[in-house]
């Protein structure tokens, strides 16, 4: 019977990766993540430049979806406006868990300029946002820092969804 | 079953006659081609639209009514956010038709500048529009070349102004500021590029393509009679072979002296609209080649001399008393224009877009309505699109170029 002896100290190492649940699970969900097409106004359009050439965000991992149930962000580009809020309240419920929201330019953050009586003063009115981003329209790298920030956001979580506290925040 | 109420607006209460087998779909606000928030009901009999309902007011901000709360130069950036595509001929539309309220006239090297920015911000609004055209109809790379001349465009527009969007690049009486070094290089350099890669890229992906063609040939027939009735304008008019465009029509700035073409389609359809726009992505940088020599002979002069309504230039006001108080004024109280009413229209790159003033001689509107193009090109929807496949109308939709700033506001 021959002795299968490997010296793993010596050779190239074990094969075999230590890892916790957590980080693994982060390391997935933070470099695939897909966002929701939801241009509102003009910083859809900043939204569209950072999906295209010269910014191309599928390097990232971020490719854009159509369908809020393939979707992980939730980008809300644009003013909110009333009449349009309880679509974006049913389509954040349509996204499955786990899901985020950057809130992407001063009318997503507070209103910004249009604080009139058509607009939503902030979409945090509406659903949880992880990420404001500010600007007005902010550019494209403004954009890609914010996925950045939140991939560092995710990987800080638990994998576990029902420990992090948004997550018991939105039970509320 | 969701109650109607104050506070939760009930939208699902559209009402059809709906005859035996019809099926009712929403399409949108959110919809990857929808351009914005529109929102279709469609009435479906098999594959063939019977009712189209185009829904707006989902992007309603109440800019008109801003209007009337603020100082004239405060409103002026607002009206960046109508057609966010092509900021700049909103600012020049507002900034053009205060000007004929005021009675002024911007000096000779603001205009030049002025119309090469608007011409700049039509060719970014055009380049928008067939990347998204295509994008719509299926064609991915030509969404990718698009953008990356439109990037080129962009930073044309950083270099001057410093915003890519938003660009607040004209003011009533003139524009802020003068060209910076090298500007001029750029944009020729630009123009050759747009030039090169209309005939060379584009049109070689897309003109003679044949799923192209079939996709937008005989797809949103238009007659002539109904682009009138419809009130269209722009290259929606131009589509169904009218030749009307307001830089001829009724030439402001420098159109009459520059010499240039208004292309027209007989064809009517989709295909025929994009050809134009591709046409006019060429006579823009036309335009924009005899500018930059026009430059050359002008004076340093950038903003109107009208000391009761705009600031003197900032040397006069850190050195002249007199100045520095009408400056205070200016900008504590804003300036008064005389009563009256005043409708400028200009030819943006979707049409005619103009801007309608009643001035009760106050520093605010008394009213200001915005006439954008996208919103009769909205309205016409539920006529284009009765009749069509139902995968034809996110070709209509796209061809409309609708923008959804400006027809809510």
């Amino acid at each position: 019977m021959a002795q299968h002896q490997v010296n793993y100290a010596s050779a190239a190492g074990l094969p075999i990766a230590l890892t916790s649940v957590d980080k693994l699970v982060n390391w997935g969900r933070s470099n695939s993540l897909w966002p929701l097409t939801y241009g509102l106004a003009c910083c859809a359009i900043e939204m569209m430049a950072s999906g295209a050439s010269r910014y191309d965000f599928d390097r990232m991992g971020t490719i854009f979806r159509a369908s809020p149930r393939q979707a992980d962000v939730m980008i809300l580009a644009g003013t909110l406006s009333k009449k349009h809020s309880e679509f974006a309240r049913r389509l954040y419920d349509q996204m499955t868990e786990p899901k985020w929201v950057i809130s992407m330019g001063s009318c997503a953050n507070t209103g910004g300029m249009f604080n009139t009586y058509a607009t939503v003063q902030g979409v945090d009115r509406i659903i949880p946002v992880d990420i404001y981003l500010p600007g007005c329209a902010p550019r494209p790298e403004t954009l890609q820092y914010a996925m950045m920030m939140l991939q560092k956001k995710i990987r800080r979580e638990s994998a576990n969804m029902n420990n992090n506290t948004k997550q018991n925040l939105r039970l509320v | 079953m969701q109650q109607p109420n104050k506070l939760t607006p009930f939208f699902e209460n559209l009402n059809f006659e709906r005859e035996d087998n019809t099926m009712v779909i929403n399409f949108g606000p959110q919809h990857p081609s929808a351009h914005g928030q529109l929102r279709l009901v469609l009435e479906l009999e098999g594959e063939q639209v019977v009712k189209a309902y185009p829904d707006i007011g989902y992007l309603h901000r109440g800019i008109e009514k801003m209007a009337e709360n603020m100082t004239y130069n405060e409103f002026l950036p607002t009206t960046d956010r109508l057609d966010y595509i092509a900021s700049t001929s909103n600012n020049y539309a507002y900034a053009l038709a205060v000007e004929k309220l005021l009675g002024i006239e911007a000096p000779r090297r603001a205009q030049v500048i002025r119309t090469m920015l608007l011409e700049l911000n039509r060719i970014i609004s055009h380049l928008f529009f067939v990347a998204t055209h295509a994008l719509d109809v299926g064609a991915m790379s030509v969404f990718l070349y698009a953008f990356r001349e439109r990037e080129f465009a962009m930073d044309l527009m950083e270099d001057y102004c410093g915003a890519r969007l938003t660009h607040s690049a004209v003011r009533i009486g003139g524009v802020p500021l003068d060209l910076p070094t090298d500007w001029l290089t750029n944009v020729l350099t630009f123009c050759d590029k747009v030039d090169y890669e209309v005939e060379h890229t584009y049109g070689a992906l897309l003109n003679e393509n044949r799923i192209w063609k079939m996709r937008l040939e005989d797809v949103g027939v238009i007659s002539a009679e109904d682009a009138l009735s419809w009130g269209c304008s722009g290259p929606m008019i131009r589509g169904s072979g009218i030749k009307y465009d307001i830089r001829k029509e009724e030439p402001y700035e420098l159109y009459s002296e520059l010499d240039f073409d208004i292309p027209i389609s007989e064809r009517c359809d989709s295909y025929g609209r994009f050809m134009i726009y591709m046409e006019e992505m060429v006579q823009s940088t036309k335009i924009i080649r005899q500018l930059t020599r026009m430059y050359k002979d002008t004076e340093p002069q950038l903003m109107a001399h009208a000391p009761q309504y705009i600031s003197a230039p900032k040397e006069e006001i850190m050195t002249q008393n007199y100045a520095l108080m009408q400056h205070f004024v200016l900008v504590t109280q804003g300036m008064r224009p005389p009563k009256g009413e005043v409708y400028v229209p200009t030819e943006s790159p979707k049409g005619e877009l103009g801007f309608y003033i009643k001035s009760e001689g106050e520093p605010y509107a008394y009213r200001l309505k915005c006439r954008a193009p996208s919103f009769f090109h909205t309205g016409l929807l539920q006529e284009l699109l009765v009749g069509t496949y139902l995968a034809d109308v996110v070709t209509i939709i796209g061809t409309t170029n609708i923008v959804f700033g400006e027809v809510d506001r």
